[in-house]
């Protein structure tokens, strides 16, 4: 398999880079070539840049893009806002010519040139397409029997004739991903909704963002799980340290947030810390013990 | 409203009601398609309360780009200088670090403790965070947050 450049975004090394940690040694361990996309930008953030300047969302978008296209790499995101923008924009640059150039005359002012020709991918879809849930079950040799609610993220599917991951509403790739752990996928109501982060909501407007976030633990709880599995790290965000400030006004879920990347990597036998979740801001001693109990068993395969 | 598209809007109300956000708050998303067509709603709080989910996007049954049009009608506020003072301010993480979540004293730690070295991103290279102020301010993107 072709080298990989690895894209890790704001929030993966600056706020959650256990993350980052599990996502490099999944990487390794599954024998994907890959490197860090040096130099890299925030993507810029879909939310607020999108919203305030088109131009400029794509300009500095263009410019991680390029990186790639110096290294001849595909760009892989672990973050469905990375791969919200670095993908539309790399779809809007390759087709809309008017937009090339006026991107180009900005990025010729630092040497630099969009070219087109490079694809931005996303962890989950990458996994799914390339390594496939077979392979992934093969190497997992005692599952980890967790159940599981999966939350795909909204720019992880939508819009979906850019994204061509197939249907938004049924969506079917991450379940069988995490199912290939071993967990088991529970199925729960306003599962596609989102986590409320999105859109500069989060950054501008806690409360509101909160509600949504409420909306969702409240049917994850109601479903008896585990944990939620995402892949995203400001959904992560979101239901992690959401839950500690729901907390505040006497609403407690304490319900475990893994990021895919973290679920494989304890399924491959790494350990709670090696994957960083001890690292959350939500900490539930039970699921701990539970997954230390599986490993236990796990001991001699590591 | 450039978008003409959206004229073809029937007031069905798909779109409101597969809003995440309208569930809790002011946001009729049918209402803003309806105004923006009829007048300038740059001002109007509830623009900004959109999650960009796409929901309303993909179950309109006219096909309409509505979360695109909201992006659009936001960039229209952002330039009548309707800016929100949290947005200001991760506009300006990305001006002064070139991330919009920029790493803090705590997070270097962690690294640390967890054995990952500094990140690779512009953070780590000044030439490349100088290309990067040098973009934003070939855009313009500077002088349109600027108070």
């Amino acid at each position: 398999m072709k080298e990989f450049s690895l894209y890790l975004g704001c929030l993966i090394p600056n706020r959650y880079p256990g993350i980052e940690k599990a996502t490099k040694l999944v990487l390794d361990r599954l024998g994907i070539k890959w490197s860090e996309l040096k130099e890299a930008s925030c993507c810029p953030a879909p939310g607020v840049f999108r919203s305030f300047d088109q131009t400029t969302w794509l300009t500095l978008a263009s410019r991680n893009i390029v990186l790639g296209e110096e290294k001849k790499t595909d760009l892989l995101t672990i973050c469905n806002g990375c791969f919200s923008s670095l993908m539309d924009a790399n779809n809007i640059l390759k087709n809309d010519s008017l937009q090339r150039v006026k991107v180009n005359d900005h990025l010729k002012k630092i040497g630099k040139q969009y070219k087109g020709t490079i694809e931005v991918r996303h962890i989950i879809e990458f996994l799914d397409k390339e390594i496939g849930t077979e392979k992934i079950d093969q190497m997992i040799e005692r599952p980890l029997k967790l159940r599981v609610a999966v939350h795909y993220g909204c720019h992880l599917l939508k819009p979906t004739k850019e994204r061509k991951l197939g249907d938004a509403e049924y969506p079917l790739f991450f379940d069988g991903l995490v199912e290939a752990t071993g967990a088991i996928s529970v199925p729960y109501e306003g599962k596609n909704s989102c986590c409320g982060a999105g859109g500069g909501v989060r950054s501008a407007m806690l409360e509101t963002s909160l509600k949504m976030t409420e909306y969702k633990l409240q049917r994850i709880k109601k479903a008896g799980v585990d944990c939620i599995v995402e892949a995203c790290p400001f959904c992560h965000l979101q239901y992690d340290s959401g839950q500690v400030e729901l907390a505040k006004s006497g609403k407690v879920f304490n319900i475990p947030v893994v990021h895919y990347s973290q679920l494989l990597g304890l399924a491959l036998g790494y350990s709670f810390e090696d994957v960083g979740l001890h690292l959350n801001a939500t900490r539930n001693p039970e699921f701990e013990n539970k997954v230390a109990q599986i490993q236990k068993k796990d001991a001699s395969i590591k | 409203m450039k978008n003409s598209d959206i004229l073809t809007c029937f007031q069905c109300g798909a779109c409101t009601g597969s809003c995440p956000s309208g569930k809790y708050t002011s946001l009729n998303v049918r209402r803003i398609i309806k105004d923006s067509i009829k007048k300038d709603i740059s001002d109007q709080l509830d623009l900004w309360m959109c999650t960009t989910c796409y929901n309303c996007q993909e179950r309109c049954p006219r096909g309409i780009n509505v979360t695109d049009a909201i992006l659009s009608l936001r960039a229209e506020a952002v330039k009548k200088g309707h800016i929100l003072p949290a947005h200001r301010a991760v506009c300006n993480f990305l001006i002064e670090t070139g991330h919009a979540v920029p790493i803090d004293e705590i997070h270097i730690i962690i690294r640390e403790k967890i054995g990952l070295s500094e990140p690779e991103t512009v953070r780590k290279y000044p030439k490349a965070l100088k290309d990067v102020k040098k973009l934003l301010e070939s855009t313009g993107f500077n002088e349109l947050i600027h108070e």
